[in-house]
């Protein structure tokens, strides 16, 4: 996976592929200790549980994921114990899951920054829409100087834009 | 995978199962069906009586639901109807073995024309 091809935001974002704008539910980045750095949500009638708790589930869920996909991986030969945290990279990570009401893609970065989105089941790979989302993130949040890596992001700039593309995919 | 690493990983997967359910915007989440990783693709097929079928193969084959209801229906057929089968012991029945990979060659046959 290609993250340094370019300093600046990929020209043309990937044609969207399904004719409905309102195909996301929400999206969280969360960074390597497991702090949520975004959550939006525009399309989600069901909370089971308190932002809190939902954000650390989430955040379990993707981590126990990494740890069986690369226990259950057929091509490597030497697999790591259950529950080892598998660094960025290193073995092989699940990048989507379905099920019957949504479609969960997954992207993490080299330097730990994890990308989540939940649609509805029917989208199509979404790999290529994280990329550029994190581009997004590297344009308004990375390079802002007033950002202290690790705080929850608070840039409207960078809300709007993703708001803005996730309508279009 | 030895047994225990097997055990361990159901266990996983039974715990994941139930977060992802929770995890769902909207109502009626089920199951997941199908888990994709860069070199493989998970796809799961849960019975009505909370039986689960996993199959691991090349990432983007298709139809792999027709496949595991037939390894759905050579289970029924085989395992359970097997008068000294008792459940929740592994399964060590030729003839489920045999046909099974039978099933799964010919769908690779199918796939591939060879």
């Amino acid at each position: 996976m290609q993250f340094f091809g370019g300093s600046e935001i990929s020209p043309s974002p990937p044609t969207p592929t399904t004719t409905t704008g309102n195909n996301a539910h929400m999206i969280y980045i969360f960074n390597r200790n497991g702090v949520c750095l975004l959550y939006r949500e525009w399309n989600r009638p069901l909370h089971t549980l308190n932002p809190q708790q939902d954000h650390k589930l989430m955040f379990g869920l993707l981590f126990s994921l990494k740890s069986l996909a690369s226990k259950m991986d057929p091509t490597s030969a030497d697999k790591g114990n259950l529950g080892v945290p598998q660094l960025p990279g290193q073995g092989c990570s699940f990048h989507s899951f379905r099920t019957n009401t949504y479609k969960l893609s997954f992207m993490e970065t080299p330097s730990g920054i994890k990308f989540i989105l939940v649609t509805n089941p029917r989208t199509s790979d979404l790999r290529e829409t994280l990329k550029y989302i994190y581009n997004l993130y590297v344009e308004y949040v990375a390079k802002n100087p007033l950002y202290t890596p690790g705080t929850p992001i608070r840039c409207g700039l960078f809300n709007t834009a993703v708001d803005q593309y996730v309508r279009s995919i | 995978m030895d047994t225990n690493d097997s055990l361990r990983v159901a266990s996983l997967w039974h715990l994941m199962h139930a977060i992802s359910q929770q995890l769902s915007p909207t109502t009626g989440c089920s199951e997941i069906e199908l888990l994709e990783a860069d070199t493989f693709d998970l796809h799961i097929f849960q019975s009505l009586t909370g039986t689960k079928l996993f199959v691991v193969c090349e990432p983007g084959t298709q139809h792999m639901e027709a496949l595991l209801k037939v390894i759905y229906e050579l289970y029924t057929d085989y395992v359970l109807n097997n008068p000294f089968y008792e459940t929740k012991i592994p399964i060590r029945c030729e003839l489920f073995d045999i046909n099974l990979t039978q099933a799964i060659q010919k769908d690779r046959v199918a796939l591939l024309g060879r």
